[in-house]
């Protein structure tokens, strides 16, 4: 069983739930970065939230399925065809041996989540199936789709067709996007002023926007408490002498332009941060598009935990529905 | 050297040991990483070292974040007082100074650098009150550096010149990052050098390239064939300048899987290294060259 890539969409890459334990050499997780609908997407086929799918971002991909299979596509509202013919999102459908997967216009959110009954079966590096393009690592080849590409396909489950997922389980960004943070790392290199515009600004989605980072402007500059540069930090107030970088962490480099570093962030780097996305709303980061209004909302640890906890909730009713 | 602890997210516990940076702070940041490590705290899934801090991954579902907090703080005491000796290993590494692949990137971003007219290598030597572009590449070349962080990108190294701090190279970054940076570029940045692992976007200034692979995600290259990366926190590096000839047959060498580092193992010790950088330094390159 295969699946022809006719067309690539715009960026459409094999990702799972990525590849955890190698970040302290550079190589990041990177995994869907909406992981919630990957998990979602995979349980309507009957495969392992952890199977290998393909992440589709803006524009959807055409592929011509040699066997039949059960699909299902998550994450943003870009409406699936087969042979023309929409199908409704977060629900199973089967497709023929001979049929074309193709997708309407993207009308919500960023990225679609396709699973296919048996998963895609790239080979796994590193523990795990995820595209990492930089390092040429995983995925079809290390790299994202192609039109031309044939790709392998595992043996399916019995699940059956119809299968659907409530709305409650479909999150999409409100108006503006509200990101919960957690102040901390070098957030005490801003004054007063700058601690408090932050939050208190609205910022828009930059179009530099991708798995490695999601780029926001619009925000009043970020001003330094004012210091001597230590040493080998470099010379700009935003430079720190290289440290790690979390997931979800935000740096501003010059104080301008918050980056949030993303499921295939780079591991480190010299630009202070001043705090961190709550793991509760990373998946959400990876539903919105380019000047999208976002606002930065600062919660404390416990509420960060209670957070996380209602999602892990969610989680848990999702894969109930479906048993 | 105070010791900063601070979460990034629910997920992460990140400890500074110093906001400075030093070999002193690297190694109490390796030593606590090491402790975090041996003691096996539940719910601890990654441990990240850094140059002067690290980071911790964790699982709040498993371990509260006071929890883990408390737990490394204790750790804190008794990696400071570890010997601050390390069992690594000395590699030597070939670069092509001044060659045609990072020119002409560094001619086609000209307008993101510092200096419009002249190299990177005009501008680092200059600004570091070298005399020639020669001197220049002496001293980058003359004594070993270490690799006390592995990141960024997949297995690129951040190296720490291992001289006095007044002797240290320390440029700036690129004004805007380039978009395009050859792989393997040797670069420099602040006070790190760095080796380019893969291609792509970058601000480090760019001295020469080396034919040496340190990442091979497809593992083909004969001494990646185990780990597709080269490097890790702690190994010691030795540039060796080399021209066109002995480049163009070193990547023979490694297409042709004939090309092998030469690498030593050592032991370093801090304190030893500080009471004579130079003297150490030399033996150091005498157990690398077996002299």
């Amino acid at each position: 069983m295969a699946i022809k890539v006719l067309h690539h969409g715009l960026a459409t890459t094999v990702q799972d739930l990525g590849r955890p334990g190698y970040f302290h050499l550079g190589i990041p997780v990177g995994g869907a970065m909406d992981r919630l609908a990957m998990r979602a997407a995979n349980l309507l086929v009957g495969n392992d939230e952890g199977a290998a799918g393909l992440e589709a971002v803006f524009m959807g991909p055409k592929l011509e399925f040699t066997e039949d299979a059960l699909v299902a596509v998550t994450g943003a509202d870009m409406p699936a065809k087969v042979d023309g013919v929409v199908q409704p999102g977060w629900t199973a459908f089967k497709v023929k041996a001979g049929q074309v997967l193709s997708f309407d216009f993207l009308k919500s959110g960023a990225r679609i989540y396709i699973a296919v009954s048996g998963g895609i079966d790239v080979p796994v590096a590193l523990g795990s199936r995820s595209t990492y393009p930089i390092g040429a690592l995983g995925g079809y080849k290390g790299r994202p789709l192609a039109p031309g590409d044939e790709l392998p396909v595992g043996a399916g489950s019995l699940a059956s067709e119809g299968r659907a997922l409530a709305e409650e389980y479909r999150r999409k960004p409100g108006t503006p996007a509200a990101l919960r943070v957690l102040p901390g790392l070098y957030w005490d290199r801003l004054t007063d002023e700058a601690k408090d515009n932050f939050f208190a600004d609205e910022w828009k989605v930059a179009p530099e926007a991708d798995r490695m980072g999601y780029r926001f402007r619009g925000g009043r500059k970020l001003s330094f408490v004012e210091r001597k540069q230590p040493f080998g930090a470099g010379s700009d107030p935003s430079n720190i002498v290289d440290s790690c970088y979390p997931y979800g962490s935000i740096q501003v480099p010059g104080g301008t332009e918050p980056i949030i570093l993303h499921r295939d962030a780079v591991s480190g780097g010299g630009y202070f941060m001043v705090g961190t996305v709550i793991s509760a709303d990373m998946d959400l980061i990876g539903q919105l598009q380019p000047h999208t209004p976002a606002r930065f909302v600062k919660v404390t640890m416990e509420e960060a935990l209670a957070a996380r906890a209602e999602r892990a909730g969610l989680l848990e009713r999702l894969r109930a529905s479906l048993n | 050297m105070t010791t900063r602890y601070t979460f990034g997210g629910d997920e992460h516990l990140f400890v500074e040991c110093s906001d400075e940076m030093s070999l002193e702070a690297f190694f109490k940041g390796l030593s606590m990483a090491k402790g975090v490590r041996e003691s096996g705290i539940k719910g601890v899934t990654e441990i990240c070292p850094a140059n002067a801090s690290f980071q911790i991954k964790f699982n709040p579902d498993i371990i509260k974040p006071d929890d883990i907090l408390r737990e490394v703080k204790a750790i804190e005491g008794a990696a400071e007082k570890a010997e601050p000796v390390i069992k690594t290993r000395i590699v030597e590494i070939p670069v092509f100074y001044n060659d045609p692949w990072t020119h002409e990137t560094l001619m086609r971003f000209r307008e993101r650098h510092q200096e419009p007219t002249g190299t990177d290598l005009d501008y680092a030597a200059k600004i570091n009150d070298y005399s020639s572009v020669e001197t220049f590449i002496n001293a980058h070349s003359g004594s070993p550096w270490f690799v006390s962080m592995v990141g960024f990108v997949a297995g690129l190294p951040f190296m720490y010149q291992m001289v006095e701090r007044q002797r240290q190279i320390e440029v700036p970054k690129y004004l805007r990052p380039r978009t395009d940076t050859p792989k393997l570029t040797v670069g420099h940045g602040g006070c790190f050098g760095c080796i380019y692992s893969v291609r792509g976007a970058g601000g480090y200034q760019m001295f020469g390239i080396t034919p040496m692979p340190i990442f091979d995600a497809s593992q083909s290259v004969s001494y990646l064939r185990d780990f597709m990366v080269f490097f890790r926190p702690g190994d010691i590096v030795k540039f060796k300048a080399i021209g066109r000839e002995a480049y163009d047959q070193a990547v023979e060498d490694v297409d042709t899987g004939k090309f092998s580092p030469p690498i030593r193992e050592v032991s370093f010790d801090l304190r030893e290294y500080q009471k004579d950088i130079d003297g150490y330094n030399a033996k150091l390159e005498g157990m690398l060259y077996g002299h």
